[in-house]
């Protein structure tokens, strides 16, 4: 059993919250027995070996999992307190508060304006549209590069470029946590060091959760770090995700509890 | 270090004879290939031309705009004009019926509403529907097809004979529904998975996704099957001919019988001698350049719509 909230004195509100999940895809057990407590205004990582259920947990939170047909989850898992997967929840309301960027860019096939307007649109968004779309190509740090193009397409742009196009795009919606799933891992190290940035200056607003395979990432950006671990099993697929250890990044990557958690991050597995 | 083959500068290594000779041998025969297929389409469209030739300098370019066609020996005219607009009717009317079903049936059968077992074997299904030979819509269409709009135009008071330019372009549309509903398919089956998960990640619902996002991107391969359907629409011979009455008029009402250029050609080259050979193959020429024109309109929307994005 791992402690649900990260190993800190100083925990301030809990965002999003998983208890005691399980997530099937039909009968096999891909992650199982998931408790983890997830602080407003701070970025928490989430790391761990190939399969051992991360980018599933992390899709659970704003329920991008439905998509898959055979996905199941047993627990629970709230936002504010409320259960996502009550039956009365929308899951496109869930998604408007909870945005997701992507491992791989993935910008609409449309001008980099009408990408940023995309999802207000969709939500009803009233107000100024220039407006809103300048303030959030700003604030991805991408305005000066692209306010001479905006009627261009979105793929003119190159990966690091598309990829803060997309942080932009999900900020646009004006969410409350934003997601993302390994957003630097199609990236070079100079558009890497620029989304790391851009997640410090966004965390003051938003609660980030980041999924990473890139060690010296999560200990660059992340408040704390969560290690998941996958463990063999019998049976088909082999393998069940589990979350081995969960705390402050500092403490996660230089003094762990667990065994498995200082071999992975001092490289020796993984 | 010794030296060997795989230090040596590579233009040293030698490629026996043997090897060198079948590649060129193999260029040239996909080269030969190609040409050959050029040849063909060169050689048809100089055939045809002059084979139509005498009814090219007697009619001129007026065989194109007038309506007359008498094959009466002594007092021949012809005129194709009634042909070309059954042509562009019938597979306007066909289009029209088979987009919008067509679309439907594709964005239902790449999405998840029903289960993929039931899914695979719908697409096969419609696959099917392109695999049913022509003469047996023809027939279809007339034992079937004319008998149940006969009974429900009756419904309305309406006297209905049969064969007309309805017939044929209903026929037409369930025709061509296979090729626009499994070409948009594909075309929406091969859009990335994460374009979806995109727009679903920005709380989009599952309408504003296919509408906004998916349909937009995947226009290009819609349109493109749209007028591949046309091409087949507007060429179709068997069935249409069957069911569309063949006279050689321009009426303006959808149950009075019509004509097509292909069907003109099936039904008249057995008994046609002279001129009247010319002018088929006039048309014919007339049909083939038609033809030209879709495709080179499909090609140019294609990349326009291409460009967009």
């Amino acid at each position: 059993m791992v402690d649900t909230m990260p190993k800190s004195g100083t925990m301030t509100d809990v965002v999003l919250r998983a208890k005691e999940c399980d997530i099937y895809y039909g009968s096999y057990k891909a992650v199982r027995d998931v408790s983890i407590d997830i602080p407003k205004n701070k970025i928490t990582a989430f790391i761990g070996p190939s399969g051992c259920g991360k980018s599933t947990v992390l899709r659970c939170f704003n329920r991008l999992n439905d998509l898959i047909e055979s996905f199941s989850l047993k627990g629970k898992m709230t936002y504010h307190g409320q259960d996502l997967y009550a039956p009365d929840v929308d899951p496109v309301e869930v998604r408007r508060r909870i945005g997701m960027v992507f491992q791989k860019p993935n910008p609409f096939p449309k001008t980099i304006y009408d990408n940023i307007a995309y999802g207000p649109r969709i939500s009803g968004y009233k107000g100024d549209m220039d407006e809103l779309v300048e303030t959030s190509l700003r604030r991805a740090v991408l305005w000066d590069e692209v306010k001479d193009k905006l009627q261009e397409s979105g793929f003119s742009l190159s990966g690091g470029q598309q990829q803060r196009l997309c942080i932009a795009r999900t900020i646009a919606v004006q969410p409350e946590v934003v997601l993302m799933d390994e957003p630097c891992a199609a990236l070079d190290p100079i558009s890497t060091l620029k989304i790391e940035d851009l997640m410090k200056e966004l965390v003051q607003n938003y609660t980030i959760i980041i999924v990473t395979h890139n060690m010296q990432q999560a200990t660059r950006v992340a408040d704390y770090t969560a290690f998941y671990n996958a463990q063999v099993v019998e049976g088909a697929g082999g393998k069940v995700g589990y979350l081995a250890e969960y705390g402050d990044t500092e403490k996660i990557f230089s003094d762990p509890e667990q065994e498995s958690t200082r071999d992975y991050v001092t490289g020796r597995f993984g | 270090m010794t030296v060997d083959a795989s230090s040596s500068p590579p233009s040293e290594r030698n490629r026996t004879p043997f090897e060198k000779g079948l590649d060129r041998f193999f260029e040239g025969t996909t080269m030969g290939f190609a040409l050959f297929i050029l040849l063909l389409l060169v050689a048809i469209g100089l055939l045809i031309l002059v084979q139509a030739w005498p009814a090219i300098q007697r009619f001129g370019v007026s065989f194109l705009w007038t309506s007359s066609w008498n094959p009466v020996e002594g007092r021949e005219v012809f005129g194709v004009l009634p042909m070309i607009y059954g042509t562009l009717v019938s597979s306007a009317i066909a289009l029209l019926l088979a987009v919008p079903l067509g679309l439907g049936t594709a964005l239902f059968l790449s999405e998840n509403f029903i289960p993929l077992k039931i899914r695979t074997v719908l697409v096969f299904m419609v696959e099917l529907l392109a695999a049913i030979p022509s003469v047996v819509y023809g027939l279809w269409g007339i034992f079937v097809l004319i008998p149940a709009l006969k009974w429900f135009l009756g419904l309305f008071g309406v006297t209905f004979a049969g064969p007309s330019m309805l017939a044929a372009s209903l026929v037409l549309a369930i025709m061509i529904l296979p090729i626009i509903t499994a070409i948009s398919r594909d075309s929406l089956a091969a859009l990335p998975p994460e374009l979806r998960q995109g727009s679903y990640g920005l709380g989009a619902t599952r309408w504003g996704t296919i509408f906004r996002v998916l349909i937009p991107a995947a226009i290009s391969g819609i349109v493109g099957g749209v007028m591949l359907a046309l091409g087949r629409a507007m060429g179709e011979t068997m069935a249409v001919t069957m069911l569309i009455g063949n006279s050689n008029t321009i009426n303006p009402s959808l149950l009075a019988p019509s004509n097509t250029i292909s069907s003109l050609l099936a039904n008249q080259f057995a008994e046609a001698k002279g001129i009247q050979v010319a002018s088929l193959m006039y048309a014919a020429f007339v049909l083939v350049i038609l033809t030209l024109i879709v495709n080179i309109l499909a090609d140019w929307i294609v990349r326009k719509l291409k460009a967009k994005y």
